[in-house]
């Protein structure tokens, strides 16, 4: 049992946080909010430092590392509400990677800059691969699915997608008549393909609504276990950028907490400031538990990164929704104006908490794992 | 990272392994079919057997060998715990007494005190329990009031009451917090005592819990006499000798938590049947979030484990494992009783004993209250709050309290 970082995950940590550094990514987020063109582009940025690679198998051009590898990126983005387009782009290139996709080379290196289409494996009250819906509870059908051979034509919608907007090859799941998962690599600029940029509340995040009307794309060879690791994988990314989130904003809440005094004292000596810092802290470690858990999962027994993952992205939403409204309690009114960035970290909570099937989906998923006989069998050691 | 134990783990595993496949069928049967179910029959059970897992070298493997020990490291210590959970054996009848009290002996008792007490009670010859606790002093432990005055002889007379006392209605033996010194400030005129349970004036009245069951108990002493070498530690030094039962205690409860046996996948089991809360939103929403927090504290305990093996003391936040489960595990308890109905309450239902049961284990071991002051204090670096105890004599303080109870 040895769950201390190697020396390479160490330097990668921390290669992340030095290239971060060179961006003030957290004023960005607040300038991109009235002009988006004032956000950085962190494309560059992750492609010199290998990150659209990172879970390529080094025989296809990647670093061939594992998704708790992903997770330490994920986290460091994550600390400085950096805009890495993480989300579109790791999901991509692990089914292009396990496809054996003929420009994988171009994917891992950044060369073709690649985004997925999420799809939501079968499960609970929801029958089918689904896509997030533009509005309302009810999810919409994964986009449907014509084979012929390696050519899939592919027609439906995609809201929401995170990264997809400045993607050139889009990978996209879509759904046979007979329900099967079909993946296809998708030019973003071919015929039938039309692609809405947009965000919402969160500058950071760039979203795409995605339509396709009869696009031509090439088949996949994935099995459905990989389609759905890949949705499960981005559980994960999530989870490990809202612990970052949370961190950062333990440390300023902290930092606020022992020097600003009421009634002769500092406010952090009183419980009610207390404990509510130490329930932040609860939540956090918690989720950080449960990312090492998807890490494991993911690599050896990937029987339960369903369940891992969903209860990473369960655990660690709840605890960024917490720790967002704490930072904001803890600085009293000043934590709710622009004058702070309390108000950043909560727009950020706010948007994760609803993209990519949401946190309570993922809630929802861990009791469906564990009602149908599912989750954790396999013990540690 | 790695999960996989090292070399030497593995074959320290494997031996505790071989041996209760070979042994497993000499432990008391405490659940299920042919369970014992006569209280005086279960005790005298699992006290022969805490004698075989001592002499297999599984009853306090972490203690050094020359206490019978084997001088194992805590990483091993859990992989003892893992191996007894796998093979579905109970434990050790005195956990308090070899996860506590001994180390705390070893740490500040005299060559006499180790040799006398220590063998006996790493083989369930004699059980100890904590005499620590009292009525008006619980988070703040250094309150206690019971009372030791010394004699001529050089023996001390003990006067006062504990609460809260697991296990004082079979033990022999008792480490007691006792007031030598009130003239001094309250945290520096204690001192711990060796006090023999069955000595004149030690009397022990069992505490009915929610459940109706009485697990621990309270304890007076009415001019009970200690000789002089039964103080462990110096005269009026006793706190620090506490601390470091304290520090083994949370260690106790951090590596413990899981084996509560409050897991995601058995609340599951409870629901899966019932098709309406199967599809109920309401129910899958709840179990879930209870299951995935519960699984963090398993990993949580993987990460203890890990920072152990690389020489780490854990700190106090390890403590929130404990603050997770019991509040998971009450909102389980909810759950499923909200899902069955009145039935779940029967007195012999599973659901009913963990519902009773956790109100108090909430407190047990420091209330979620203290340890979160002392997260936030020693962890995350917080003030603490001002008290009004510091420096005063304890004689003083307590007139103090007396004349603010009154205006």
């Amino acid at each position: 049992m040895n769950l201390n970082l190697s020396d390479e995950q160490q330097f990668l940590r921390d290669a992340a946080a030095q290239a971060l550094s060179r961006f003030k990514t957290v004023e960005a987020a607040r300038e991109g909010l009235e002009d988006p063109s004032a956000l950085p582009d962190l494309w560059p940025t992750a492609v010199e430092a290998g990150w659209p690679g990172l879970l390529v198998s080094e025989e296809h051009g990647g670093a061939g590392l594992g998704v708790y590898d992903a997770v330490l990126v994920a986290q460091e983005a994550g600390k400085v509400l950096a805009g890495v387009p993480l989300l579109g782009v790791l999901p991509a290139a692990l089914l292009l990677d396990r496809a054996g996709y003929a420009d994988i080379d171009a994917v891992a290196s950044g060369e073709l800059r690649a985004a997925w289409l999420p799809a939501r494996p079968p499960g609970g009250h929801t029958a089918g691969w689904t896509v997030d819906p533009a509005s309302g509870m009810a999810r919409s059908a994964a986009p449907v699915a014509g084979v012929d051979g390696d050519a899939v034509t592919l027609s439906g919608t995609v809201s929401w997608a995170p990264d997809a907007g400045e993607a050139q090859l889009l990978v996209v799941i879509g759904q046979t008549a007979d329900g099967e998962p079909v993946a296809a690599a998708v030019d973003a600029s071919a015929a039938g393909v039309s692609v809405e940029r947009t965000w919402r509340y969160d500058a950071t995040r760039r979203l795409a609504n995605v339509t396709l009307d009869g696009a031509q794309g090439v088949r996949l060879d994935v099995c459905a276990d990989d389609i759905a690791a890949a949705w499960y994988l981005v559980q994960t990314l999530i989870a490990a950028e809202s612990v970052g989130t949370c961190e950062t904003a333990l440390a300023v809440s902290l930092e606020y907490a022992k020097e600003r005094h009421t009634f002769g004292r500092p406010i952090g000596s009183y419980q009610a400031i207390k404990h509510g810092l130490v329930e932040v802290l609860r939540r956090t470690e918690n989720a950080k538990s449960l990312l090492v858990y998807a890490g494991f999962a993911f690599a050896d027994f990937p029987q339960e990164f369903a369940y891992a993952a969903s209860a990473a992205r369960s655990v660690a939403g709840a605890a960024l929704d917490f720790t967002a409204r704490e930072l904001i309690a803890v600085h009293g009114g000043i934590g709710a104006t622009w004058e702070h960035d309390a108000p950043l970290t909560f727009r950020r909570s706010q948007l994760s908490r609803r993209l990519v099937g949401g946190t309570a989906d993922a809630t929802d998923r861990v009791a469906d794992e564990l009602l149908n006989g599912r989750g954790p069998g396999v013990q540690a050691a | 990272m790695d999960l996989n134990d090292t070399p030497e783990q593995a074959a320290f595993r494997a031996k505790a392994r071989a041996w209760l496949e070979e042994h497993s069928s000499e432990a008391p049967v405490l659940q299920g079919d042919g369970a014992l179910t006569d209280a005086d029959e279960i005790l005298a059970a699992r006290r022969v057997w805490q004698r075989r897992l001592a002499e297999g070298g599984l009853a306090g493997a972490t203690w050094p060998a020359e206490f019978g020990g084997q001088s194992a490291g805590p990483i091993e210590g859990v992989i003892i715990s893992q191996e007894m959970r796998r093979a579905r054996v109970p434990g050790i009848l005195d956990v308090i007494g070899v996860g506590m009290l001994g180390p705390t002996i070893m740490a500040h008792g005299t060559e006499e005190q180790k040799g006398r007490y220590l063998g006996p009670m790493l083989h369930g010859d004699e059980v100890w329990c904590q005499l620590f606790s009292e009525p008006a002093a619980g988070s703040d432990l250094a309150a206690v009031q019971t009372r030791a005055k010394l004699g001529d002889d050089g023996s001390w007379t003990l006067n006062g009451q504990k609460v809260w006392t697991t296990n004082a209605h079979f033990a022999s033996y008792g480490l007691l917090l006792a007031r030598t010194n009130p003239e001094l400030p309250k945290h520096k005129g204690m001192t711990m005592f060796i006090v023999d349970m069955n000595a004149p004036g030690v009397s022990v009245h069992g505490l009915r819990q929610i459940s109706g069951e009485a697990e621990f108990n309270e304890v007076f002493f009415d001019d009970v006499v200690v000789p002089a070498e039964n103080v462990v530690g110096a005269v009026d030094g006793g706190w620090g000798v506490g601390l470091t039962t304290l520090m083994f205690e949370r260690l106790t409860i951090g590596v413990g938590s899981e084996g509560f046996g409050y897991n995601g996948a058995r609340f599951a089991r409870a629901l899966a049947d019932d098709p309406a809360a199967r599809e109920d939103s309401g129910v899958r929403h709840e179990l879930g979030t209870i299951a995935a927090e519960l699984e963090a504290v398993r990993w949580t305990g993987y990460r203890l484990m890990s920072a152990l093996q690389g020489g780490q003391i854990p700190g106090p936040e390890f403590g929130l494992a404990k603050v997770t489960t019991v509040n998971c595990a009450v909102r389980a308890g909810e759950l499923i009783a909200d899902v069955m109905g009145p039935q779940t309450l029967a007195q012999e239902n599973e659901w009913a004993y963990m519902i009773s049961f956790l109100p108090g284990l909430k407190s047990a071991g420091g209330t979620e209250e203290i340890l979160r002051n002392t997260i936030g204090e020693r962890v995350l670096g917080l003030p603490p709050e001002p008290r009004l105890d510091k420096g005063l004599p304890f004689s003083e303080l307590r007139a103090k309290e007396k004349e603010g109870a009154a205006a």
